[in-house]
């Protein structure tokens, strides 16, 4: 396969970047997407050009590292796949393919593809735990939770932090990141005596840090390579006006 | 109380006041699009109609009070729900400062992406609708009091028509994203309501809509006249 790129680069995080063009040629339709980025950067350092520089960890879609937006979508053209788990056969011979970073100006650009996602961090900090004791380890099924409340849980917290929700709304806006992490905690029963106070402080570190607000367009859903519905955003919204208004422990 | 103020503050508290105001839009909406029905039921009917809404609320209320107090219910949720929009889209302009060269929609919908717009299409109508059938100084042939006459002359003219019937098709689609759109701002959600939210959207946008657009057409069409 024969592909024209175009590809965010910017020398560091208050460097002028701009989209330049490479050619990548000779690629086979079994790479992933990350495998051919590999090829071009290879060919650019025998070239004595600077890499592209991407992020990138377990390469099996499970560490949330490897984000960029390809063609207008966050992960690229698969529904449910991260951009590591892409394959160049979702691809034409002879395509043009539009590469560049997560554009939120909470997820500043720190070198080409690479942003720096410590805001999703500082969100979790404020709340994304749980911290009253829950006692030892337990027999199994002695706590009981509806099988619904459990399936919903683990669905929220296949959330691997990526940010694809973020880059994809048009409003740069976290509430679905924020949502799942908010709900496979208050879901289950270790969650519930934190789960308005976690509520109040994960929204406020969010709305501290860059990120816009939820217009309800369903872009992040879209794109989720782990399908988070947006039923989790309904679920923090009612969350959050109970935290306000009808928690016995907010005064 | 200074939760209070730190809700008004906060981008979801924000939310919730412009789901809460459009909710009470939305109900107006319904009720005059209602109201307007009349029209079909001659000259008599709708003034009349358009006199008892003084009456309401009687004997508790004195002539005129419940619109008094409708109206400044109408005005106080129209401006929070333009200050929370205001407020959130240049949140939102700030948290994508820099675009994307390429973006390509998966999910938004034309109604989606253009409440922004629509809303101010509909502020903008809202205004000349009111200096044309309220106060009438837009209105070349205004007689106080007899709304039918105002309403049928109004629509002789077929480019007041067209762009009473513009504004109806930017009031639907504001209607259509909003109208499933507060419930999932509000809250409320589930697998059974999840799977009736967007139906009731369509159907009471299509109900104010259709019911709206129904008066200038049938008055073009010669269907309802001066004459009753």
């Amino acid at each position: 396969m024969d592909l024209t790129l175009y590809v965010w680069r910017q020398a560091g995080p208050d460097a002028a970047g701009e989209m330049k063009r490479y050619e990548a040629q000779g690629m086979s339709p079994d790479m992933s997407f990350l495998e051919m980025l590999d090829v071009v950067n290879e060919r650019l350092i025998l070239e004595g050009e600077e890499p592209i520089v991407f992020e990138h960890d377990c390469r099996e879609g499970i560490c949330g590292a490897c984000g960029m937006v390809i063609n207008g979508v966050a992960h690229g053209p698969q529904r449910a796949t991260t951009t590591c788990q892409l394959h160049m056969r979702q691809f034409n011979d002879g395509d043009t393919i539009y590469i560049e970073p997560w554009r939120s100006t909470a997820f500043p650009v720190l070198r080409d593809l690479m942003v720096d996602r410590s805001s999703f961090d500082r969100i979790i900090e404020a709340g994304g735990y749980v911290s009253v004791s829950t006692g030892s380890a337990r027999d199994a099924n002695e706590i009981p939770v509806p099988k619904a409340d459990a399936d919903s849980a683990m669905d929220a917290a296949a959330c691997i932090g990526c940010g694809a929700c973020v880059a994809a709304c048009p409003n740069g806006a976290a509430q679905l990141f924020t949502s799942a992490k908010v709900a496979h905690l208050g879901l289950l029963p270790q969650g519930q005596p934190e789960r308005l106070s976690r509520t109040r402080a994960m929204v406020a570190v969010m709305e501290d840090e860059a990120f816009g607000s939820c217009t309800n367009h369903r872009e992040c859903e879209a794109v989720c390579p782990k399908q988070i519905s947006v039923d989790y955003i309904a679920r923090l919204n009612r969350d959050y006006l109970k935290a306000q208004l009808l928690d016995p422990n907010a005064k | 109380m200074s939760w209070i103020i730190g809700f008004f503050r906060s981008a979801m508290g924000k939310k919730a006041v412009m789901a809460v105001t459009g909710v009470m839009l939305f109900g107006f909406v319904l009720t005059h699009m209602v109201g307007n029905l009349k029209l079909y039921f001659g000259p008599e009917k709708i003034n009349a109609y358009a006199e008892g809404l003084r009456e309401i609320g009687a004997p508790l209320l004195s002539h005129g009070d419940a619109l008094l107090i409708a109206r400044l219910g109408l005005i106080a949720a129209v401006v929070l729900h333009i200050w929370a929009a205001t407020s959130l889209t240049l949140v939102n302009r700030r948290a994508r400062a820099q675009g994307y060269a390429r973006k390509s929609p998966q999910a938004a919908t034309y109604a989606s992406r253009t409440m922004r717009y629509g809303g101010l299409i509909i502020l903008a109508f809202v205004v000349y609708h009111l200096m044309h059938f309220t106060w009438g100084n837009v209105h070349g042939d205004f007689v106080p009091g007899d709304v039918y006459h105002n309403v049928v002359s109004g629509f002789q003219n077929p480019l007041i028509s067209g762009f009473y019937i513009l504004a109806q098709l930017a009031l639907g689609l504001h209607l259509y994203h909003g109208l499933w759109s507060f419930m999932q701002t509000l809250g409320l959600n589930g697998p059974r309501l999840n799977a009736l939210r967007q139906p009731f959207a369509a159907t009471f946008t299509a109900i104010v809509v259709i019911g709206n657009i129904s008066l200038p057409l049938s008055v073009l069409a010669g269907f309802v006249t001066l004459h009753g």
